[in-house]
């Protein structure tokens, strides 16, 4: 699965707990919109859900059984967390690890 | 998405289980249950998946399904369990890691992947199955117990993480119920416990479906993180 792919799945699921959430459709979210901190789109059971719906787009889109927050993600020093991008980069990562095992 | 109410049901092949499939169906809900055995029975609106709910990747295969047929899962009743009496002086290690794993590592499993299905629609109830062997402090049953009060405590806990998603969970606690599950325990033993509960009589499915059901009404939307102990243990 390609890096821009993930980026877009990261996105559309972004959209979704936003619309889960109540926040206006008319919020403009792009790679650099920060998941967690300061100018933060989601409060922190906002950030379940998205992870939620990563887990479950990689699930049913192309079968694969990822758990995003894993130990390694909580305990880097840099949070793949942070923003859209960064989470971008850890899930394509995951699916990487993932299809290679395979 | 399915129009009906869709309620999953972990042990579903006999006893508890089994009764409470039956139940739902009759009240016109889509019903899937797992064991890992297939059952010897059919029954109209019940789906049954072949999966351990000690395996991950099983687990996950059924959600799966449930989330691709039907969209929603409005009821998760954690039934699945397993019981071994002995003396814990005797307790066989592996024995201890059966009950665990079945009881309590399983229903934290299947509460996890339902409360993703469930906090889509911000709706649910999970339902676990505990035991007066906790609170009547029996003696054999110290693991067993032990795995059932662990049920109890993550479930008053999980109810807290998921108010927010309109999602309750609680919990019922039989009474030994004429089951495989206690068909090693002597007679004896049994009728010692009945004296010491608060209604002197053995209990029956029907008393588990009572409170399943309160539980499960979409009017206890105000109801979370409880226990109800069947006889008043």
């Amino acid at each position: 699965m390609r890096q821009e792919e993930i980026l877009d799945l990261v996105l559309s699921s972004l959209n979704e707990a936003l619309a889960g959430n109540g926040v206006s459709a008319e919020l403009v979210i792009d790679e650099a919109t920060p998941l967690i901190g300061r100018g933060s789109v989601l409060d922190s059971l906002g950030l379940v859900q998205l992870v939620v719906e990563v887990e479950q787009r990689l699930q049913d889109h192309r079968g694969l059984s990822v758990t995003v927050a894993d130990d390694r993600a909580m305990s880097q020093r840099n949070s793949p967390f942070r923003t859209v991008s960064s989470l971008a980069a850890y899930v394509h990562m995951l699916v990487e690890e993932q299809c290679a095992r395979v | 998405m399915s129009e009906r109410e869709v309620v999953l049901i972990t042990g579903a092949r006999k006893g508890i289980g089994r009764h409470l499939a039956e139940h739902f169906v009759r009240k016109g809900a889509l019903v899937e249950g797992c064991s890992r055995e297939l059952p010897d029975w059919e029954l109209e609106n019940y789906t049954h998946h072949q999966a351990d709910v000690r395996d991950e990747g099983q687990i996950k295969a059924m959600f799966a399904s449930i989330r691709s047929r039907h969209g929603r899962l409005d009821v998760a009743i954690n039934n699945a369990g397993v019981a071994s009496m002995n003396h814990s002086l005797l307790m066989p290690m592996d024995t201890v890691d059966r009950i665990l794993d079945i009881n309590f590592r399983g229903t934290f499993l299947v509460c996890r992947e339902a409360a993703k299905l469930m906090q889509a629609r911000r709706y649910g109830r999970i339902i676990n199955l505990g035991s007066v062997a906790a609170p009547m402090r029996i003696e054999g049953e110290a693991v067993y117990a032990a795995s059932k009060s662990a049920i109890l405590t993550f479930t008053q806990i999980l109810a807290h993480e998921l108010g927010s998603f309109g999602i309750t969970c609680n919990v019922v606690a039989p009474t030994p119920i004429e089951t495989d599950l206690i068909r090693s325990v002597p007679s004896d033993k049994l009728q010692r416990l009945t004296d010491n509960l608060a209604i002197k009589r053995a209990g029956v499915l029907e008393d588990v479906a009572h409170v399943v059901d309160f539980f499960a009404h979409p009017a206890s939307d105000y109801i979370t993180g409880q226990v109800i102990y069947l006889g008043g243990a």
